[in-house]
């Protein structure tokens, strides 16, 4: 399925009866299949429009809609999403936690367990499934928020700075196996961040959002082979693509430290 | 390079706190020695101070008769009724008013209003509305613990982290299931800190319940000693309650271990 982002904004009104325009008519498509990243300065309203596409919170103005076939996708959701902060239930076990989702679609026990097991398997996590979120690394415990997001199915993944919490050579090795699960489901991703190089190494498109209120700067097509390597941070198209966008944004991250 | 070095030393030493298993026993022992030796000396009469050995030959004597267990069996069974009562109340009123912006309009005036009044001079009360009976005992406990229960309950939550309350929107959880698998179990240590709070509430309660119009339990044997001046049985009594709250407290831990796994294996 694509998801069409259809001139959504938001306002917030503050404690003291300002109104805030977070986001202001923000327009783009996430083709099926795609890997889009979303990337800007911080404070951009990136993680606001991320909440809106996954239906946790209302837009002010325009809507969001999810283009394609829906039959035959069975107990599957819209959108499922990976936070920043892991955001998993510590009470749950590795297992108990991929089992969530299914579990609130009313899968069958013996069903959520094997389909549980497939997603554990294949974000790497088999042997951990007993453990306790407090039990297992920062790495490790993205990766069960990755597989609790794969077990419902989602048509479009929604990662909001998935990695940003992990240190820097764990981030790398997330970033390559993310990619390599993405090669093997196929995914619709939608994936913020606020790294240029994590971008354009990853997504197909980038899609440049300015700071408050946000709005689309650019969209950036990134004109790199799959499968990516780390060597290709060196090659031309790469490196073009991560001036252009930082050229971009320049200004508004400096305008931003100084807010 | 030579000359004069000084070592560098762990200056954190004196922090490290280490568990004394000995101290503990001779402690304990020690007092008790004390008090064996106190009494025996004859420098106070045994009216006033009966010896351990004493007190322990006549809960012996009492284990036989059948005395103890007519009055722990009871003690226990008000203890009982009356705890999982109040605390089943408790933990549905704090869940009702720490999610529902109704439920907690209406209930924290009402709670704050009636939770200082001591809940003992209630009893007269309830003695008048449920009668001599068991009814009123097991009532007035119940309040003492639902107080503590709904309060933590409640407290517990509201601290529930709102991420994990949006995680499990975000995968398709609605009211109850976050009720249920969110809240609950974020609220899981402050229901077992309220529950030691109301344990120690309903101990206290049930013996002032028990010193009124009752022929048995724990409460009745200390007052009942006391009036006939048996000091031997009445510390069989008071020791009875002390193991009491040692064994419910204990029991609390090992439940609390048991309900929250997630925390008690680092």
């Amino acid at each position: 399925m694509r998801v069409v982002v259809d001139r959504v904004s938001k306002t917030y009104t503050d404690r003291s009866g300002r109104s805030i325009d977070a986001l202001r008519d923000v327009a783009f498509t996430v083709e099926a299949e795609e890997f889009v990243a979303l990337l800007g300065p911080s404070g951009c309203g990136k993680s606001t429009l991320l909440n809106i596409i996954a239906g946790l919170l209302a837009p002010t103005g325009g809507g969001v809609w999810f283009d394609g076939d829906r039959t035959g996708t069975g107990d599957a959701m819209l959108s499922a999403m990976v936070f920043q902060e892991f955001a998993l239930f510590p009470w749950r076990t590795a297992q108990k936690n991929v089992e969530f989702g299914l579990e609130e679609a009313g899968v069958p026990a013996a069903e959520r367990a094997t389909r549980a097991r497939r997603y554990i398997e294949l974000t790497g996590l088999a042997g951990f499934e007993t453990r306790y979120p407090h039990q297992l690394s920062g790495g490790m415990r993205q990766r069960v928020g990755i597989a609790r997001a794969l077990a419902v199915e989602p048509a479009v993944l929604l990662m909001d700075e998935p990695f940003s919490a992990l240190d820097a050579q764990t981030r790398q090795l997330m970033q390559e196996e993310l990619l390599g699960i993405w090669d093997r489901t196929r995914k619709t991703i939608l994936y913020v961040t606020h790294n240029i190089q994590e971008a354009v190494y990853m997504a197909d498109r980038v899609v440049v959002l300015s700071r408050r209120p946000g709005q689309v700067l650019a969209e950036v097509p990134i004109e790199l082979d799959r499968p990516r390597t780390e060597h290709m941070a060196g090659e031309p198209a790469f490196i073009e693509a991560a001036d252009h966008i930082w050229s971009l944004i320049k200004a508004q991250a400096r305008a931003a430290i100084a807010e | 390079m030579t000359g004069p070095r000084t070592a560098v030393e762990d200056r954190t030493r004196f922090l490290v706190r280490r568990d004394h298993p000995w101290w503990r026993v001779l402690a304990v022992a020690g007092i008790l020695l004390a008090w064996e030796l106190f009494a025996r000396a004859g420098w106070v009469p045994v009216l006033f101070l009966p010896s351990p050995i004493g007190v322990l030959r006549e809960g012996a004597d009492m284990v036989v008769s059948g005395e103890i267990v007519t009055h722990l069996a009871a003690s226990l069974q008000r203890l009982v009724f009356g705890f999982v009562l109040g605390a089943a109340l408790g933990i549905a009123v704090g869940v009702a008013v720490g999610f529902f912006s109704i439920a907690e309009a209406v209930g924290t005036p009402v709670i704050a209003a009636t939770f200082p009044i001591p809940k003992i001079a209630l009893l007269p009360l309830l003695i008048l509305w449920l009668g001599l009976g068991e009814a009123s005992k097991i009532a007035v406990i119940a309040l003492g613990v639902f107080f503590p229960m709904a309060i933590n309950t409640y407290t517990g939550v509201r601290q529930a982290d709102p991420l994990l309350v949006r995680a499990a929107v975000a995968f398709g959880a609605r009211r109850w299931s976050v009720i249920r698998k969110v809240m609950l179990p974020s609220a899981l240590p402050m229901i077992f800190a309220g529950l030691r709070l109301g344990a120690g509430t309903a101990l206290l309660l049930l013996v002032a319940a028990e010193m009124i119009a009752v022929e048995s339990g724990i409460g009745f044997l200390v007052l009942h000693a006391g009036n006939l001046m048996q000091t031997t049985k009445l510390m069989v009594g008071i020791v009875l309650l002390s193991l009491l709250g040692v064994l419910s407290h204990w029991s609390l831990n090992r439940l609390e271990r048991l309900a929250i796994p997630w925390r008690h294996d680092h």
